[in-house]
């Protein structure tokens, strides 16, 4: 096989592999590959719809804009590309760690530096079709009632994706560089996941600070921004003038993305497997415990304290912990804010807290209820499965107070009645969520955590409908209590549903 | 070494999944006794420790363990028996002490006892340097040996192993049987299914063969040659043997 044929080759086998890895993420892995791609097809004609709604209205708009606009459109860019990048930094990372078949490569004839580049290749393709699939319902209204020239949105999507896949690739080798192969994996996962959400808080931590409100909007057409705005041909302006249709620049940016990740693919390849070498060579970094003795308790207590201290060392714990506490950070600043004026904003942190506290309880359910790396050992113990389930409930329980109840605290100084509302729709939707896990659990290791949306998707959107759910109705409590009656009720019916078709009714 | 009280007594075991799995099994064992199950794969052997250790329900038949009825009063037959099975379950954000202080509160030990037969274990399975290290960085024999110490820290009376010495080194596999030597002499039953056949012969008191989910020979070394019909064979010469008749014959 010639060199060329040879790297083919490989291309064809990278792409395969993302295809199939995207298809198990879409089907759960139950092989349902004519379903998925129908599925896929029905839901991007279905994203039309939205797609109308949305950007309809600015079919119109032809550079140059007024500052807000211009604005608005560069984060919503940029927004994207963060999102992109922080979905680039787990491939990268998934890559470096979880491929079963680093091994067969690294042991290969084949020259590491083409194979590796392939990769890069496929990483960043993968990220720029996943970022166009999405886009491409909003470009199509654009382009069906605004013309041609709104098909430099496509190029816009795609330079995105190559230069986040660049950028993200660069961000992992660095970490490598400086903090070592071990740690690299956890703390990937915490920059991805705070790069994806960093953007929009830090919009609303100024919007809190400048204007007492949460929206993000509130800070980019504020006159401040304008007034600090470069000016109209700034190269800061230019992906928004590309997706407005400026081919020219368009085809720049797209020259520009595609040499950056060149130049990534050429510094990077190389060293690619030293950095799989070194990771092989460090599988895991030996923790070293504190040497303690031994406590005493019930049998409900050993399980209480086995669940704690595994989730307090769980890297993806700590990830969604901290991404917590970030999403927490403007409607806790906003509270602090509300002590010293009269802000009835100040409602809104209510829905806030209890869709965190909704959605952090879901996850550490599915972590204590099914993701127990040790069944055999807990079915074995000498103790009924229902106090096994309640000691994990508990834990929920316990855990998700200890990161609210500060919040609660500081919002009866506020304001009792909805402090007392916000507690009670904590409480509601903790429960919920971990009752939604236990209908639907299905035994699973801790490290599956990341496809634990994809095992039951009548789950997923239980938990996420049961979050939204108490949190509009904890809004509407405090404002329409009439109408937090109907929410609450739908969010009931929405539950006893997800009860009727659950695998167990219990 | 052996008493004539039973540890396990099956009886009319059944289960069934697209085809019987087990087959209305009979099977008693001695307190006391080292017992080796053997059987091709398939044969039914996990399936059968899995009902006995509480796994899975079995569709027919009664479990008894030590004279605790395990289906009408599993927690009281839980308290005596330990289960390892053949892929080490243990938790790799835990130490082999914090998996070992855990597994004694399960099961309701006081921890003045607990943490003396805790490291004593985890030290004469060789894994003194590693006490306090998380199990995550662990090779597959280390994770087993920890395993197996979880399931002894609680002084069992009844030990099932599905298949432990896969994955052990030559001296680690030594240790280990030397441990379950041990408990056997001090009363304790084991019971073990294993695919190295030489294990099975030097450490089992009686020995069953299962296929299809049935019984097909059981006895001492000695009781099965003379079933066989031969005095020098090995015991692969006659597992061979016995399942390729067993195959035949089906």
């Amino acid at each position: 096989m010639s060199s060329t044929a040879h790297l083919t080759w490989f291309a064809r086998h990278e792409f395969r592999l993302a295809w199939r890895e995207w298809l198990a993420m879409m089907t759960g892995g139950r092989r349902r590959r004519n379903r998925a791609v129908i599925g896929l097809l029905v839901f991007a004609a279905i994203l039309h719809l939205p797609a109308y709604a949305v950007v309809a209205r600015y079919v119109d708009l032809r550079f140059p804009l007024d500052p807000s606009s211009l604005i608005v459109l560069t984060a919503t860019i940029f927004l994207s590309w963060a999102l992109m990048l922080s979905q680039a930094i787990e491939s990268v990372t998934r890559v470096f760690y979880a491929r079963a078949d680093l091994d067969l490569i690294m042991s290969s004839p084949a020259k590491l530096t083409n194979i590796f580049s392939i990769r890069i290749a496929a990483i960043a393709l993968t990220v720029s079709s996943m970022a166009l699939l999405l886009s491409t319902p909003f470009i199509d209204v654009l382009v069906y009632l605004g013309g041609p020239r709104w098909l430099a949105g496509f190029g816009v999507v795609l330079a995105i994706g190559l230069s986040a896949a660049a950028a993200a690739i660069a961000v992992t080798a660095f970490l490598f560089r400086v903090i070592g192969p071990s740690r690299t994996r956890l703390v990937a996962q915490i920059v991805s996941a705070v790069i994806g959400a960093g953007f929009v808080i830090a919009l609303q931590v100024v919007a809190v600070l400048s204007y007492g409100t949460l929206s993000r909007f509130a800070f980019l057409t504020s006159d401040t921004a304008a007034r600090i705005a470069p000016a109209p041909d700034s190269l800061i302006w230019w992906p928004a003038r590309a997706s407005l249709g400026d081919i020219e620049i368009m085809l720049l940016l797209l020259a520009a993305a595609l040499v950056l990740l060149g130049v990534v693919m050429a510094v990077f390849a190389p060293r690619f497997a030293d950095t799989v070498a070194s990771v092989a060579a460090n599988p895991a970094a030996v923790t070293q415990g504190r040497a303690r003795a031994f406590r005493s308790g019930s049998r409900q207590q050993a399980l209480r304290r086995k669940e704690f201290l595994l989730l307090r060392r769980d890297p993806w714990l700590l990830s969604q912990s901290l991404m917590q506490m970030l999403y927490l950070l403007p409607p806790a600043l906003m509270l602090w804010r509300s002590f010293s004026g009269t802000s009835t904003a100040i409602v809104l942190i209510t829905p806030v807290i209890v869709m965190a506290a909704g959605q952090l309880a879901g996850g550490l359910a599915w972590l204590t209820i099914s993701g127990e790396d040790a069944p055999d050992l807990v079915a074995t113990a000498p103790l009924p499965p229902s106090r096994v389930t309640r000691a994990k409930i508990e834990v929920v329980l316990i855990a998700i107070a200890t990161v609210f109840a500060p919040l609660v605290v500081a919002l009866t100084f506020a304001s009792p009645q909805q402090a007392a509302v916000t507690a009670i729709a904590i409480i509601i939707a903790t429960a919920s969520a971990a009752a939604v896990q236990l209908w639907f659990r299905a035994q699973a290791k801790r490290s599956q955590f990341r496809r634990r949306q994809t095992s039951s998707r009548i789950a997923t959107f239980a938990e996420a409908f049961s979050s939204i759910g108490w949190a509009a109705t904890a809004a509407l409590a405090l404002t329409i209590p009439v109408a937090a009656l109907v929410s609450g009720i739908m969010t009931l019916l929405t539950l006893a549903i997800a009860w009727k078709i659950s695998p167990r009714q219990i | 070494m052996t008493s004539q009280l039973s540890a396990l007594a099956l009886r009319g075991l059944t289960k069934r999944f697209d085809r019987p799995a087990v087959d209305a099994l009979d099977l008693t064992i001695h307190v006391g006794e080292f017992y080796a199950l053997l059987g091709p794969n398939g044969a039914g052997k996990t399936t059968t420790l899995r009902m006995v250790a509480g796994l899975l329900r079995p569709d027919a038949g009664s479990v008894s363990i030590l004279g605790v009825d395990a289906l009408a009063d599993p927690v009281a037959a839980k308290q005596i028996m330990a289960w390892v099975s053949d892929e080490p379950m243990i938790y790799d954000k835990l130490t082999p002490l914090e998996y070992l202080e855990f597994v004694a509160g399960l099961w309701g030990i006081d921890p003045r006892t607990s943490e003396k037969s805790a490291r004593n274990l985890l030290i004469s399975l060789g894994l003194e340097p590693h006490l306090n290290e998380r199990c995550e960085g662990f090779s597959k024999g280390m994770r087993q040996k920890v395993a197996l110490a979880g399931a002894l820290v609680h002084d069992p009376r009844l030990i099932i192993l599905d298949e432990p010495l896969t994955g052990l080194d030559a001296l680690s596999a030594r240790h280990v049987k030397g441990l379950l030597q041990e408990r056997v002499r001090t009363g304790c039953t084991v019971i073990m299914t294993t695919h190295i056949l030489e294990v099975a012969e030097r450490m089992a008191d009686r020995i069953g063969v299962i296929a299809s989910g049935r019984l097909i020979a059981e006895g001492t070394l000695n009781e099965l040659r003379e079933q066989n019909g031969r005095n020098d064979t090995t015991l692969e010469d006659m597992f061979i043997a016995l399942v390729d008749t067993e195959a035949a014959a089906a």
